[in-house]
């Protein structure tokens, strides 16, 4: 386990240095980039359109019930809100990505590899970095901030509905109660962590893609290990990032 | 005439399982070199190790006088094209048509317009009885369509050296005999290949020399014109199913 974990740790501070010095080389391979973002955004729009609505309601129900028997339903909105935009629409989102498109990815280059079309890219003198992962990453890197963004505004409509035909809540009362406890801060919290929490995913998803050696079975090994592996920095990172900003905002 | 690539002292191992124990071996400019043994000696490593797809645990490979052992993915990339290789299962991009296949050489390392693309593709797909089916997913395609595109593929920025593993095995006669020629004639454009293969007859037609892996090492070496005339040669034996 140990001997597993200094591995990883050791091949993926590798691919992070080749992933980061092909990064900014010209010129951008424009192309699998939109077609990525096309892959990364619609696998998971959906996904993150019902879990976003459900948390949303969900979390209402609950506090509604709670408070309410100290007389603290007009509270909801602001603990809603502001837990959705710091942490709920953020995290809820990247695990959702991470499943999805994660597993996506390390099955797709895992059979790549396992049908040597990594090494024909290699053999043809192109770079599997450049034409595989760095777009890969580009496109988490743009398309989970939105992501989270869109599951913000979806969780809060969510919970808007429940407030107002639960908990008697007027909607006017709610969204002004909503809008004006939160601050620009909570927005960019939220979203700051899913540019990390995109890298985490994709260049998770690659490593495992990356690093399968032969045979279907390993690909099927190398999905799951990306999305638990994923999942969990996903979750540490969650911890570790906003003990970070608090220190520093 | 002068060794091209030059193999010397190469030692690679998988794990516990030793592949290669000590390889030496010269290619000649412009030859055409057959490299026969059995299934599992090695051969498509050792293709392998000639564009730096592999690693050796000891050793060198020398192409004109410059050991690419050393060398860095980056620094290979001259190497790469330079020296072709057409991969045993093709090894064609599956979300990629045939055309797109075939472009994606020219678009990485050319400056060509997409007009011209087009036509060098065109062109080459007809040369290896393959046009009409720029359109196509390599998925529909049969086993020796796809070995002749990934041939094509190899053959698109015109290298020097072009690294042939088991091309015509799978395929029918007729097909067979048409990569045979073209083997030939890219050997009459002064290319030099070499050529790993299991059958016996297309070797000894499109070689100068053949070369027999054993053990790990290269057991026997010897050109055609002296393995045709001595029944009793160790690479005849090969041929007629006498060794393994
Ligand atoms: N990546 C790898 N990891 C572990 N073992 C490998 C790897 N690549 C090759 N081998 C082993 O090396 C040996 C030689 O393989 P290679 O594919 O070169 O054989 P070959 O001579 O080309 O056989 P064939 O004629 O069947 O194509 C095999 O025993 C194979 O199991
Ligand atoms: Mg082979």
């Amino acid at each position: 386990m140990t001997e597993e974990i200094l591995i990883f740790l050791g091949g993926f501070g590798l691919l992070v240095r080749t992933v980061s010095s092909e990064f900014w080389r010209r010129p951008f391979e424009i192309r699998l980039i939109i077609e990525q973002i096309f892959h990364v955004g619609s696998r998971s729009l959906p996904l993150i359109l019902i879990t976003a609505l459900s948390t949303g309601m969900v979390m209402t129900l609950q506090f509604g019930i709670g408070l309410a028997k100290f007389g603290g339903a007009p509270y909801v909105p602001k603990i809603v809100a502001l837990s959705i935009l710091r942490e709920m629409g953020p995290v809820f989102t990247s695990l959702m990505v991470a499943a999805r498109v994660g597993a996506g990815m390390a099955s797709e280059i895992g059979s790549m590899v396992v049908t040597q079309q990594i090494d024909a890219m290699r053999a043809l003198g192109t770079s599997p970095i450049r034409k595989i992962v760095v777009p890969r990453v580009i496109a988490c890197l743009i398309c989970l901030p939105l992501l989270a963004a869109i599951a913000n505004v979806i969780g809060i409509l969510g919970s808007l509905i429940v407030g107002t035909n639960e908990l008697q809540l007027d909607p006017q009362f709610f969204l002004l109660k909503a809008v004006t406890t939160l601050k620009v801060s909570d927005w960019t919290s939220g979203i700051g962590k899913c540019v990390f929490f995109s890298l985490f995913i994709s260049l998770t998803a690659c490593y495992f893609g990356l690093n399968v050696k032969q045979g279907t079975k390993e690909v099927g090994l190398a999905t799951t290990r990306a999305v638990v592996v994923s999942s969990m920095l996903v979750l540490i990172g969650d911890f570790l990032l906003t003990k970070l900003f608090f220190i520093l905002f | 005439m002068p060794a091209l690539i030059e193999i010397q002292n190469f030692e690679k191992s998988f794990g516990t399982k030793k592949v290669h124990e000590d390889i030496n071996l010269d290619i000649r400019q412009g030859e055409c070199l057959g490299l026969i043994g059995g299934s599992g000696t090695g051969k498509s490593v050792l293709l392998r190790s000639l564009i730096g797809l592999e690693r050796p645990d000891r050793g060198q490979i020398l192409v004109d006088g410059i050991d690419i052992t050393k060398l860095t993915e980056k620094e290979l990339i001259p190497v790469r094209k330079r020296v072709a290789y057409a991969f045993q299962g093709g090894a064609l991009f599956d979300s990629m048509t045939v055309f797109e296949n075939l472009a994606y050489p020219l678009r990485a390392h050319t400056d060509l317009t997409p007009r011209q693309i087009s036509e060098k593709v065109m062109k080459l797909l007809s040369d290896f009885g393959l046009a009409g089916n720029d359109k196509l997913l390599p998925a529909s395609l049969s086993g020796g369509m796809q070995k002749r595109v990934g041939l094509a593929r190899a053959m698109i920025l015109n290298p020097d050296v072009i690294l042939y593993d088991e091309p015509t095995a799978g395929l029918d006669p007729f097909n067979t005999t048409k990569i045979q020629d073209m083997i030939l004639r890219l050997k009459q454009m002064g290319k030099t290949g070499i050529l790993v293969t299991h059958d016996m007859p297309v070797a000894f037609k499109v070689c100068d020399r053949i070369a027999m892996l054993e053990n790990g090492r290269i057991g026997v070496v010897d050109t055609v014109e002296t393995i045709l005339k001595n029944q009793d040669h160790p690479i005849m034996h090969f041929a007629h199913g006498e060794v393994a």
